[in-house]
């Protein structure tokens, strides 16, 4: 079973059980460190649901705080991680529908892209992001695997601009690689 | 000697440069008297930076409020004199303290220091903004939230950055002269650092040559230039701008001697970047959230 962590819950483990939202630098670093220590409980690598659903408000700077510098922190960036982490880590963003301003202003300014899931179960992708890597990112969504050459061929991509921008997906922990086959990251969550 | 400032009958934010211009006059050791007898009507702003006027003051200054007592009666409700006896003498008629129970104040007047402080705010103003930005303003349910947002950004500009407390408060009125609509006014005032000690205060911060509040207005506004150096500081102000852009409001934030203002539609701002102003310590902020009408 994927690994979930209650942000809602963090929130009220970690700063106060009075409050539903998530405003203030402060109450979003408390938040960041209450998420990161339940991820260090957590295997080598792994896929974790981060659920926003139980949150009320989400500000601009808890946004920034909570998911632009857990992503920078774990490396979700193409230039690899702020601080340095062994572990191959993968976030599912969930509940995040009525904070999707404050998320797409925050991860716009770092060039940060998440992907997160639809109350459906559908996921989607959001923040900075070529149209290369969109094009890849939603081919693999579609398919349980599926190496390079495959997905160019249903993308219409050159395999060369393909793979590119499957590794600089996989970089910034967007799909995830096992050998020579990619994966989307919702398959396994 | 007390210099006495004399407060005009209709206090907002652009009468209160007339209060700023008489305190401009006054040594800064020099007593004040705010006489605000004649006083009629106040918007937020005018109620949350008298208040931040006198905790500017080295000394504390004396205060007399409104005769009327309709107007005394209000200001009551909406707690000001609950913090003025705090940081003004009182002198006068001082109406007994009443509970807000006024549909149009959204949030009284209310002390902000610390996070907890941006948290209870945001906590207490949420239903009663939904309804009045939905019922009142005509706008769209999702504008709640991003007002909740906004509010607490302000607030946390005083929690970063002015190193000491402020106030901040919520109303709904008509804006007859201006607009002719109805309009939702969030003040936040403080007496504090002000954008440009604050940005100074960065560590290795180069000072361009041309260096001033307006300039650090500029920087801190339109640039989201901060005095912390991590990456993403900076972003809070950049949101409130958008979500007034989005639903055609008015930010204006005054600091020091200049003040820069973002209006939208019928809000525009005829001087976007005012300068040389009477100096006014810390930051004081007013967003304008306005009904929405068919075109």
């Amino acid at each position: 079973m994927t690994p979930l962590i209650d942000v809602g819950a963090v929130l009220r483990g970690s700063v106060s059980d009075q409050y539903t939202n998530l405003v203030t630098r402060h109450t979003g670093r408390a938040v960041r460190d209450g998420i990161e220590r339940e991820l260090a409980g957590l295997g080598a690598r792994r896929v974790t649901i981060i659920d926003f659903s139980h949150v009320g408000l989400l500000d601009y700077s808890c946004a920034d705080e909570i998911i632009a510098q857990l992503l920078l922190r774990y490396g979700a960036s193409a230039h690899g991680p702020v601080a340095a982490t062994a572990a191959e880590v993968y976030f599912i963003f969930r509940g995040v529908g009525d904070h999707l301003d404050p998320i797409k202003h925050v991860l716009e300014h770092h060039g940060l892209a998440i992907v997160y899931e639809a109350p459906l179960g559908d996921t989607h992708l959001v923040g900075e992001v070529s149209e290369e890597e969109r094009l890849a990112w939603d081919t693999i969504r579609r398919v349980p695997r599926a190496t390079v050459e495959a997905v160019a061929a249903v993308a219409g991509l050159p395999p060369e601009t393909c793979e590119r921008a499957l590794h600089l997906l996989w970089r910034r922990r967007l799909v995830l690689r096992d050998g020579g086959d990619f994966l989307p990251i919702g398959a396994v969550a | 000697m007390t210099a006495i400032i004399n407060v005009p009958p209709s206090l907002d934010d652009e009468k209160f440069e007339l209060v700023l211009d008489q305190v401009a006059r006054v040594p800064a050791d020099e007593r004040l008297l705010l006489d605000a007898r004649h006083a009629k009507w106040s918007s937020p702003y005018g109620l949350t930076a008298l208040l931040a006027l006198a905790q500017s003051r080295a000394e504390k200054p004396a205060f007399t409020g409104p005769e009327d007592e309709n107007t005394a009666s209000y200001w009551s409700r909406a707690a000001f004199y609950r913090h003025a006896e705090e940081v003004f003498e009182l002198h006068g008629f001082v109406p007994r303290p009443k509970p807000a129970g006024d549909s149009d104040v959204l949030l009284e007047i209310t002390p902000v220091t610390r996070s907890d402080d941006v948290h209870a705010v945001v906590e207490r103003i949420q239903d009663k903004a939904k309804q009045i930005l939905t019922t009142s303003l005509h706008l769209d349910p999702k504008a709640t939230m991003g007002f909740a947002m906004t509010l607490s950004e302000a607030c946390q500009n005083i929690v970063e950055h002015a190193g000491q407390g402020g106030w901040v408060a919520v109303q709904k009125y008509l804006w007859r002269k201006r607009l002719g609509r109805n309009v939702v006014v969030i003040a936040v005032c403080d007496a504090g650092l002000g954008f440009r000690r604050s940005l100074e205060s960065s560590q290795g911060r180069r000072i361009a040559e041309r260096w001033d509040d307006a300039t650090a207005l500029q920087e801190a506004v339109v640039n989201g230039t901060s005095r912390f150096r991590e990456a993403g500081r900076g972003q809070g102000l950049k949101g409130v701008r958008r979500y007034v852009q989005r639903w055609g409001g008015r930010l204006s934030i005054r600091s020091g001697t200049a003040r820069i203002t973002q209006g939208e539609g019928d809000l525009v701002a005829e001087v976007p970047l005012e300068k040389h102003l009477a100096p006014f310590p810390g930051a004081q902020v007013q967003i304008v959230i306005p009904e929405h009408v068919e075109k």
